[in-house]
This record gives C-alpha cells, sequence and structure tokens, in this order.
C-alpha cells in the first residue's frame, strides 16, 4: 500500500453511527459503495473518480473503521442506512456507483427511492437470484482459500493479492474486520436478497451495467440478466477485468462511468 | 467423580482414502450402508455395556463427516434412553448455534430426559467452525444466537403456566407450552464447553458444567476463569463437579497391551482435523484477533505438555499425547494415578469424559477397555477426595 497516495479519510456520523469516508474533489456528488473485500484508500480509481466531481466513498457499516449500528444486519438495512447518509450529507442529483456487493446495496437503495440519484453505475452487480435452485449462481466465497478466490475474482490474480506479513497490523485487522462484516450482509441467502429482482424495476433512472469480463466468480448471462430487470439499463463490459473491474481496469472504469455520468442533466 | 463413556460413532473405514477431508466434501458414496449398519448396531452395544459396567455415557453429534456417523444426537439419546437402565445420558453437545428452531431442541431434550426418567444431561454447544456451510447458519454474532436459543430452551422447560410469547432478534413464537415437560426439576442440568476464557467466565457466572476438550495442561487458566466468575456470582469456590475433561483411555492388564490400544484410540485425534482447509475458518467463528494472528500465518497452539510442549494432533504419538493429559494410557494403576495427576494440577475436575473406543478399535478391545476400567480404575476415582481450588485474585 502506497502511503503517499492515500486519500485523506474524514467521517460523518450517520444516526449516531461513526462512519469512515473519503471525500474529494468538487462539483456534483459521485457516491462510491465498495464491493465485499472493501476499499482501500490508495487505490487509484478513486483519485480518477473525483476528477469528475466529489467523490464520497465511504466505508460500509463494519467495514474499514466504519461503526455498525446494533441491529443493522441485512444489505436492505445497509439500504436505508444509506438513504440517511444522503440526507445527511445533502446529496443532490448524484451518481451513485457500486461494485460487487456495492453494487448490490446502490440497487437497493435505488429500488427505494431515487430522489437523490441522476444515475446509476452496477459493476459485476450481485444481489438478485438468475438460476435454478440448484445453480449457485455465484460461487461461494467463503469456501475458498484465498489463492482461489484471487484466481476466480481477478483477470490477473497477483492485482489482488496481499503480503499481510507487511502490512501494518490496523491494515490486517480492517482486512479480517471485512470479511466478518462480509459474510453477516452475504451469508445467508447467499449473496442475494430473494426480493431484489422484481423489485429492479423500480429504478427508472438511466442504469449502467459494467461487467470485467474476466470475472470467474460469477458468469457474464448473472450480468446481463441483472441489466434486463433494469428499466433503463445498459450493459457494456470491460476486457482484462475480472469481478473487481475498478481495481484492474481503473482507467476504463473511471472513464466510462464519467461519461456515462456526464449525460447527467444538472 | 462420575465417568461418561463416549464415541463417535466413527465410519473408520472411510478413513484411509479421503483426498485430504474427513468433513464436509468427502463423498459418501465412500460408505456402505450395511457396513454402518453393523458398526451403529456395535457401538450401541458398547454402550449398553457401559451401562452395566457402572458408567455413565455421552453422546455428541457431527455432520457430514466420517469421523462421526451420530448426525442427531437425538437418535443416540432417544435409543440409550429406552435400552439402558441406570447410565446418566449427556449429550455433549447439542450444537444449538446451528439450530433454526430452539423450540424443537427443547421438546426433544424434555421428551428425552422424560423417557430417561431424569438422566439427561444437556450440554449445549455452538457447534464446530465447518458445520456452519453445512447448516447455511451463520457464524458472525453466533454467541448472541446460542445464548438467546439456551435463553428460550430454560424458559420453555420450567414455565409450567400459560403458554408464552417469544418474539426476540433470532426466534419467533407464539403459544409456546412444552408437552411433556422434562423429568428432572427445574431443567436437566445444564453443560457446555468451551475453549475460550472469556466464555469459561460467563459459564462460571452461571454456574453451568464447563467441559474442555485437548486443552491438556493449558486447561488450568480455562478452569480458574471458570472459578473467576463462579464466585463473581457471590458463591464459594466451585466443587469439582463443575468441572469435565474429555480424556481418551486405553487401560489394560500389561502397559503394552494398554500401548497397542490407544495407537487406535488415537485415531480420533489423528483424524478429527482432516478437513479441506476452506472449511475450517469460516467467518465469524472466531474472533477479529485470531483472525489477524492467522493472516499473519501464526499457529494457533492448544495443546500442552505439562514443561509447556505444545502437541501437534495430527502426528502426535501415544507419549506426546500422555504427556500432554490427552490420553490416559497403561495399567489401571498407571491410568489412575494419571487421572489423579490431571484432576490435581486441575485443582479439581470431577467428570471425565472417557473415550474409551475411538478409530478402529474391535469391539473385544473396547469391551475389554471399558470393563477393565469399571473395575480397576472407577472404584478408586468414585473414593478419590478432589482438591478445591480458590478462585484466582486476578482472574
Amino acid at each position: 500500500m502506497n502511503a503517499a497516495a492515500e486519500a485523506p479519510t474524514s467521517t460523518v456520523v450517520v444516526n449516531g453511527s461513526r462512519m469512515e469516508l473519503i471525500d474529494r474533489g468538487r462539483g456534483r456528488p459521485i457516491l462510491f459503495l465498495h464491493p465485499h473485500i472493501g476499499l482501500d484508500p490508495s487505490t487509484p480509481v478513486l483519485a480518477m473518480l473525483a476528477e469528475g466531481g466529489r467523490l464520497i466513498a465511504p466505508s460500509h457499516p463494519g467495514f474499514g473503521h466504519s461503526e455498525r449500528p446494533a441491529g443493522l444486519t441485512t444489505v436492505d438495512d445497509l439500504a436505508y442506512f444509506y438513504l440517511d447518509l444522503m440526507d445527511t450529507l445533502d446529496l443532490r442529483d448524484s451518481l451513485v456507483i457500486g461494485v460487487s456487493l456495492g453494487a448490490w446495496i446502490a440497487a437497493a437503495i435505488a429500488v427505494k427511492s431515487t430522489a437523490r440519484m441522476a444515475r446509476l453505475v452496477l459493476g459485476n452487480p450481485v444481489g438478485i437470484k438468475v438460476g435454478d435452485r440448484e445453480t449457485r449462481d455465484i460461487l461461494d466465497i467463503f469456501a475458498m482459500v484465498e489463492g482461489e478466490f484471487l484466481e476466480k475474482s481477478f483477470a490477473d490474480p497477483a492485482a489482488g493479492k496481499r503480503d499481510y506479513s507487511t502490512m501494518t497490523d490496523d491494515e490486517v485487522t480492517v482486512v479480517a474486520r471485512n470479511r466478518e462484516t462480509a459474510a453477516l450482509y452475504t451469508w445467508s441467502p447467499y449473496m442475494h436478497d430473494p426480493k431484489l429482482k422484481s423489485r429492479l424495476h423500480r429504478i427508472r433512472i438511466p442504469t449502467l451495467v459494467l461487467w470485467g469480463a474476466a470475472d470467474r466468480l460469477v458468469n457474464e448471462t448473472y450480468g446481463r440478466a441483472f441489466c434486463a430487470a433494469l428499466p433503463n439499463g445498459t450493459f457494456e463490459t470491460i476486457a482484462g477485468a475480472g469481478h473487481f473491474l475498478h481495481i484492474e481496469q481503473p482507467k476504463a472504469f473511471a472513464a466510462r462511468t464519467l461519461a456515462f455520468g456526464g449525460q447527467m442533466t444538472d | 467423580m462420575r465417568v461418561y463413556q463416549f464415541t463417535e460413532q466413527p465410519y473408520y473405514p472411510a478413513w484411509s482414502d479421503h483426498n485430504g477431508s474427513l468433513r464436509v466434501n468427502l463423498p459418501n458414496a465412500r460408505q456402505d450402508p450395511k457396513i454402518a449398519a453393523d458398526l451403529l448396531h456395535r457401538y450401541y452395544d458398547e454402550w449398553l455395556v457401559a451401562d452395566e459396567v457402572g458408567l455413565d455415557i455421552m453422546v455428541n453429534e457431527h455432520h457430514a463427516t466420517a469421523t462421526c456417523m451420530s448426525c442427531t444426537a437425538i437418535v443416540a439419546l432417544s435409543v440409550l434412553a429406552r435400552e439402558t437402565k441406570r447410565a446418566r445420558l449427556l449429550v455433549l453437545g447439542y450444537p444449538i448455534g446451528l439450530r433454526p428452531d430452539p423450540l424443537r431442541c427443547a421438546e426433544e431434550l424434555a421428551t428425552i430426559d422424560v423417557l430417561s426418567r431424569g438422566r439427561l444431561d444437556m450440554g449445549f454447544v455452538k457447534g464446530v467452525p465447518y458445520e456452519f456451510p453445512v447448516s447455511n447458519q451463520n457464524a458472525v454474532g453466533v454467541m448472541e444466537r446460542f445464548w438467546e436459543s439456551h435463553d428460550f430452551i430454560i424458559k420453555a422447560m420450567t414455565s409450567h403456566g400459560e403458554p408464552f410469547n417469544w418474539e426476540s432478534e433470532h426466534f419467533h413464537y407464539r403459544h409456546v407450552n412444552l408437552w411433556p415437560r422434562p423429568y428432572q426439576n427445574p431443567h436437566p442440568p445444564v453443560w457446555s464447553t468451551t475453549g475460550s476464557r472469556g466464555n469459561a467466565r460467563v459459564l462460571g457466572e452461571k454456574g453451568y458444567v464447563m467441559a474442555t476438550l485437548g486443552t491438556g495442561f493449558a486447561t488450568r487458566k480455562l478452569f480458574d476463569a471458570y472459578r473467576a466468575g463462579y464466585v463473581s456470582a457471590g458463591r464459594q469456590a466451585p466443587a469439582a463437579d463443575r468441572f469435565g475433561y474429555l480424556g481418551l483411555v486405553a487401560v489394560a492388564a500389561n502397559e503394552r497391551a494398554a500401548r497397542a490400544r490407544a495407537e487406535f484410540i488415537a485415531g480420533y485425534v489423528r483424524t478429527s482435523g482432516i478437513v479441506a482447509p476452506q472449511f475450517r475458518n469460516p467467518p465469524g467463528y472466531l474472533s477479529i484477533e485470531d483472525n489477524v494472528r492467522i493472516l499473519r500465518g501464526e499457529k494457533r497452539q492448544r495443546s500442552g505438555t505439562r514443561d509447556g510442549r505444545f502437541i501437534d494432533m495430527h502426528s502426535a504419538s501415544v507419549q506426546d499425547l500422555i504427556d500432554a493429559a490427552i490420553m490416559f494410557c497403561g495399567t489401571p494403576d498407571q491410568v489412575y494415578a494419571q487421572i489423579v495427576d490431571f484432576c490435581e494440577y486441575c485443582g479439581g475436575m470431577g467428570n471425565l469424559v472417557m473415550m474409551g473406543h475411538a478409530g478402529s478399535l474391535s469391539h473385544d478391545d473396547t469391551v475389554d477397555n471399558l470393563t477393565l476400567f469399571a473395575k480397576e480404575v472407577l472404584p478408586r476415582l468414585k473414593e478419590y477426595k478432589q482438591p478445591r481450588a480458590e478462585a484466582p485474585a486476578a482472574a
């Protein structure tokens, strides 16, 4: 991790819970919702996104150094929490971006209310059930050793590798905390909300589904099915990226996202 | 002292060909139901021997594994409640952390208690890590769910008036009304297990029987944490009957025969941890601090000898196991001396959960092991006056 490139984190209190977030850049709000592996403040895509507006990238409750309010245990709870966060920060006409679990959260927010959103970008979203009852749409990340997880989720597994021996205690603690909190939200039903698919029709704002084409945790058919359930969805792929496309292809991810967001009406 | 005879009812014929995992993902095609039937009947016969010779009985359950065919302790308890005459029947444990329906648990256990005319000891456990993926229960928050389940079961067993209502974080019921109610009043004794000092203290506060497994000469600190919790609730130091310990036992007329028997029984500790690595540590089962240590590649060491040497269960020799008090092995005199020595070290340990059968130990060897123990060791252990350690001032 390159400390010099790290964005400074600040905090915001939402409903009495202290949230860690990156708040940088100026202009229209861009809310970035991270995947289940957490938010690395030094990941290059953040600076790129901040060139297109005011980037707000929180660590979800229970991730990073963010508190988790008692009783907040589901993605549905997270969605209500983020509606409150958007109220607290008075975000208007936001571009909301989520990757993987973050995309599920973004969709769960948007089916409730898009009042503070203009456009939505979902990177390799999870959160719906597509296949039949004996088909696991998304590989069981909790039944994999780390090497297999990296191989399935990255086009180049080296892109996701971490050396725990050189990380600080705090950084390793965050990794362990992220893993536990991810399981809290996604263990069962595994990586989806059985109700979400039938509610996606409520998201009427323009939505871009960006798909890292080398994802082997979940396949493109799933991504296309997600997009097809959106009334105003567009599906595009990004080559050379797996499940975490914002990490592997940050330039392409930021450029496509901001270009799509640039069509926002002010 | 009480001594409970325990076997996991292993399907050992599958142990030789497992591709690195005896649990969770070993295909059940490796099991022949006819052999399984023969083994199960044999294991019940051996428990009946235990009942006849004056031992008590412990059963447990595990899931999706060739190490333990008892996949629901209720089946074993049901058979034994009816077929045994006098033994206390300890389930250690009933994995309520994996159970979605504590009302059903309460009903089953109450019925067993009635059927056995009050011989049930009711051990609650959260469940082993690799069985969370099997049960689909979330290991995150399992202790909160465990205690709510416990609270509900005790409330159900002790409520004798109008049906009650339960609407809480994890469980929701209306019209709870247990028929039959438990035979023992107010309810069967509660046991649990732990490997953590924090949990040991909580069990002490509640005054339940606490058993440890595989903790060897790292046991005393757990017992002391229990003692601290026990006296913090305004009681005198706990008697030895509040403590249990699982020990493998191989006894024979001479040391050589006992060691030969021990090699079979050691199959338990040598196979118990054979599970595919991806199932060993589901998120939430261990603390964040423990997971940090694991990410950093630090090994978790549990089983120590008296002189502080840690024992790797997979590769431990019989002598290692004896040195670590994981196994009590030798002639009746030697086994008695080893157990007493361990009780003295513990400051009192009044319930030996004796693994007198494990692995591929034969029926004849098992019967001889149990019979000799009951004849030569048990009477002396019953006479033995346990120490009663005070709670440590700073625990």
